[in-house]
């Protein structure tokens, strides 16, 4: 009798050790975005078909196409290199700077890619297999065990679009010191350009405004006020949360937006409308020989 | 421990496809015999799976390729897209000046075919006799150059130099894209040869042999076809799945779902050098992807080709071989008495996890003019009595099982059913070109495969692949002489490997 006991408890016991960590590793491997529940062991499946050649096994960012710091120049498509989940610091978020990003973060990074990198637009694939991925990205670093989230920031309604806010905006690039970086024009060609590094000393190059349509994490006029409002993590570019005044980000946002010269946009036509900005934009837009890159050289 | 985990899989899927390919191999040389007569030589498979585009982004064949070289929904979007990332990045200029996206492809193989009634001298005197042929050795492929890319953003092309197995080359793709016209996925417009857009690619078929190197019902043609009893009538071949030559006009949604595309096409199934007529034809596809649960992507769609070809010469230049009675040379590019065909069809494409199906139904016509191989000009040849349009329905089931994006099982059957001879039926009499068929289902075909490849690495630089493959194919009342049932098989292995 005794002895049934006891065996009764080693099997108990036995089944209690392998029942919680694989209960707990389920929890654990699960990602949560809207009403889809994404699965790690599928997410595994999906990372070895289409991640793995740029983000490596490990998901250190150090695939097969990885190349060591310094080279980026011989490589010039490679040049930003790809993110490293275990370090699980992201650009593109809509939490405070140094916190995790959200899920959902991660997941509209997977449907609209980072322009100018090489990391693709995976609209194609089906909404359960992003949240499938993601699932199985976050169980790269123990952060996503130990760390929650950041709590998202609010982005308050876009005011009107006028022309003393984008000159208003055009005073805080100054005061801000965005052009040492992105350059007086948006050129990405400011004196600082050529020095800064990412957070793995990776040499990186500020954003060239003239050039794109689309911002690395996202292309309306919010997700812009989310980039310098959350900082892009792992870049120079910091949160201008605890500098600026929300009207005064709209106003910096309406400013940005006439940088963009190739682009018709509201701000840019009203900017445009201006003796000031009309001798502005002339002197950013560029004309020659086209070279087919798509993007103003 | 998912290292350890996937090292231990690693080493399974290595073993399974080992030991698969071995078994065709074992298979091949118990099932093979010594009465090698007639060499069977492999179709020039004219594939697309480009280390070119992969080196160029720098991304693994799987992201694009199911099990190359079928694309995945993924790559189908990077084709649409005008073999573009969209990420601002896609022109060459972005790229090193050394770059070159050129890849070649090969296959050297072992095959066994068998013929279960080829015409043979004997007893019966010459070609009067049927007897099984076998043949079995080691073989190639034909070698495939493929350069594709983007010359500009938004500016694409393909061109494939492509030859079969003695090396005689042709162009198989000859292309130009202008893609996101005004700006829109929706307008992108392609001029030159090339694949029309079909969802299920013979151009990216898993399946090498000489049976199923292509598919059946892209490029049936009844038996009554062709018969050479009028040399005035221009040969007429034509196939779905051959490229050709025109310009198309195609457009998809962003994610891909939703595609269509309309193309205007020289009535010469691809040839060069204007041939023939100077017909054109049409050919038009649409597509929708739906999404079902945690499934996977479902794709339902139809197409059709609306064609014509000539039946005889406006213009001769020169005798025939100086043989008299021989129809005089037609002058290219002066067919005329164009007489129509279609072909028409339905396609699902449906996805349960690592299972997928694709079905398909044909439905097809020949004008009884081409179906009987006579000239619509009665100084040329009259209609058999009681000709009419040839008609027939076909059906494609081809199912996958990826069990990860190394190894990849195919399963395919195919059938083919005359719905409408073209000649008279006349029970108990053999087939006699140009005036009857024994039976309704004379000249039905069923084709069945079996297949898999192991992919032993997956890189972005070259691609490798195990192929083991069984085809069988059985046609009603074709054989030469007894009109008996024709069958055919093929067992191949092979190293598919393009760099």
């Amino acid at each position: 009798m005794m002895r049934t006991r006891r065996l009764t408890k080693l099997v108990l016991g036995i089944a209690a050790c392998v029942a919680l960590p694989i209960t707990a590793s389920a929890q654990q491997g699960e990602s949560h975005i809207g009403k889809l529940t994404g699965h790690a062991d599928t997410g595994r499946q999906l990372y070895f078909r289409y991640c793995w050649g740029c983000h490596g096994f490990r998901g250190e960012g150090t695939g097969e196409n990885w190349i060591p710091t310094g080279s980026f120049p011989d490589s010039p498509y490679l040049n930003i290199q790809p993110r490293n989940f275990v370090a699980a610091v992201f650009k593109c978020r809509s939490t405070p700077t140094g916190t995790l990003p959200l899920q959902q973060d991660l997941y509209n990074t997977l449907v609209r890619g980072v322009v100018n990198s090489n990391m693709p637009s995976w609209i194609t694939l089906t909404s359960q297999n992003r949240a499938d991925l993601i699932a199985f990205i976050m169980t790269f670093s123990a952060r996503w065990k130990n760390d929650k989230p950041g709590d998202p920031i609010t982005v308050p309604p876009e005011p009107k679009l006028t022309i003393e806010g984008i000159k208003h905006g055009q005073e805080l690039y100054q005061k801000l010191e965005c052009w040492k970086c992105h350059g007086p024009l948006g050129f990405g060609n400011g004196p600082s350009a050529s020095t800064l590094t990412d957070s793995n000393d990776e040499p990186i190059r500020p954003f060239n405004f003239t050039a794109f349509s689309r911002f690395k994490c996202g292309s309306t006029n919010q997700d812009l006020y989310k980039i310098f409002m959350t900082g892009l993590d792992g870049t120079p570019m910091p949160s201008f949360a605890d500098v600026v005044k929300p009207e005064e980000a709209w106003d910096l946002v309406h400013f940005l937006r006439t940088l963009q010269v190739e682009l018709k946009s509201p701000e840019l036509t009203l900017w445009e409308s201006t003796k000031e900005g009309a001798q502005q934009v002339a002197a950013s837009r560029v004309s020659g020989t086209p070279t087919g890159s798509g993007v103003k050289q | 421990m998912y290292e350890r985990g996937s090292e231990l899989i690693k080493r399974r899927i290595a073993w399974a496809a080992s030991a698969l390919w071995l078994g065709f191999l074992l298979l091949a040389i118990v099932l093979g015999d010594s009465r090698s007569l007639i060499a069977s030589p492999l179709p020039s498979v004219k594939v697309r799976a480009l280390p070119a585009f992969a080196r160029k982004y720098g991304m693994p064949c799987s992201s694009c390729h199911q099990g190359w070289p079928m694309l995945s929904p993924f790559g189908q979007a990077f084709k649409d897209n005008g073999y573009q990332m969209m990420n601002e990045r896609d022109a060459p200029i972005f790229q090193q000046p050394a770059y070159w996206p050129v890849t070649f492809r090969i296959t050297p193989t072992w095959h066994r075919e068998n013929e279960n009634r080829a015409q043979v001298d004997g007893p019966a005197g010459v070609s009067g006799n049927e007897a099984s042929v076998t043949t079995h050795g080691f073989d190639w492929s034909g070698l495939d150059f493929h350069t594709g890319g983007t010359l500009a953003k938004n500016i694409s092309f393909y061109v494939l130099p492509s030859s079969d197995n003695t090396g005689a080359f042709h162009f198989e793709t000859v292309m130009a894209r202008l893609d996101n016209l005004a700006g829109s996925s929706w307008f992108n417009l392609k001029f030159g040869k090339f694949e029309l857009d079909n969802l299920l690619s013979e151009k990216r078929i898993l399946t090498l042999s000489s049976i199923s190197g292509v598919y059946t019902n892209y490029h049936f043609q009844p038996a009554t076809e062709n018969n050479g009893l009028n040399l005035a009538f221009p040969l007429f071949g034509f196939g779905i799945g051959d490229n050709q030559v025109g310009m198309e006009l195609m457009g998809h949604s962003k994610d891909d779902r939703t595609r269509y595309s309309a193309s205007v096409l020289s009535s010469n199934d691809g040839s060069p050098g204007l041939p023939t007529s100077r017909g054109y034809d049409g050919y038009f596809a649409f597509s929708q992807a739906f999404q079902v649960g945690s499934l996977g992507l479902q794709r339902i769609g139809a197409f059709d080709y609306i064609g014509q070809a000539p039946t005889y010469f406006q213009y001769t230049n020169g005798n025939n071989s100086g043989i008299p009675g021989n129809a005089a040379f037609g002058l290219p590019g002066t067919g005329i008495g164009n007489r129509s065909f279609y072909r028409a069809g339905l396609i699902g494409m449906f996805y349960i996890k690592k299972y997928d199906l694709t079905a398909m139904y044909f439905h097809s016509s020949d004008d009884k003019y081409l179906a009987t191989g006579t000239p619509a000009n009665a100084a040329f040849g009259t209609l058999p009595t009681g000709a009419q349009n040839a008609t027939w329905n076909g059906a494609l089931f081809e199912s996958h099982y990826t069990y990860s994006p190394q190894l990849i099982l195919i399963q395919r059957v195919e059938l083919v059913r005359m719905s409408q001879q073209a000649l008279p039926i006349v029970a108990g009499t053999p087939y006699t070109p140009g005036v009857s068929v024994p039976n309704a289902s004379f000249g039905n075909e069923d084709v069945y495969t079996f297949a898999g490849r192991y992919y032993p690495f997956i890189s972005s630089r070259a691609g490798f692949a195990f192929h083991g493959e069984y085809a069988f194919s059985h046609q009603v009342g074709t054989s030469p002489v007894t009109g008996q049932s024709l069958d055919f098989s093929s067992l191949l292995v092979g190293f598919d490997f393009a760099f």
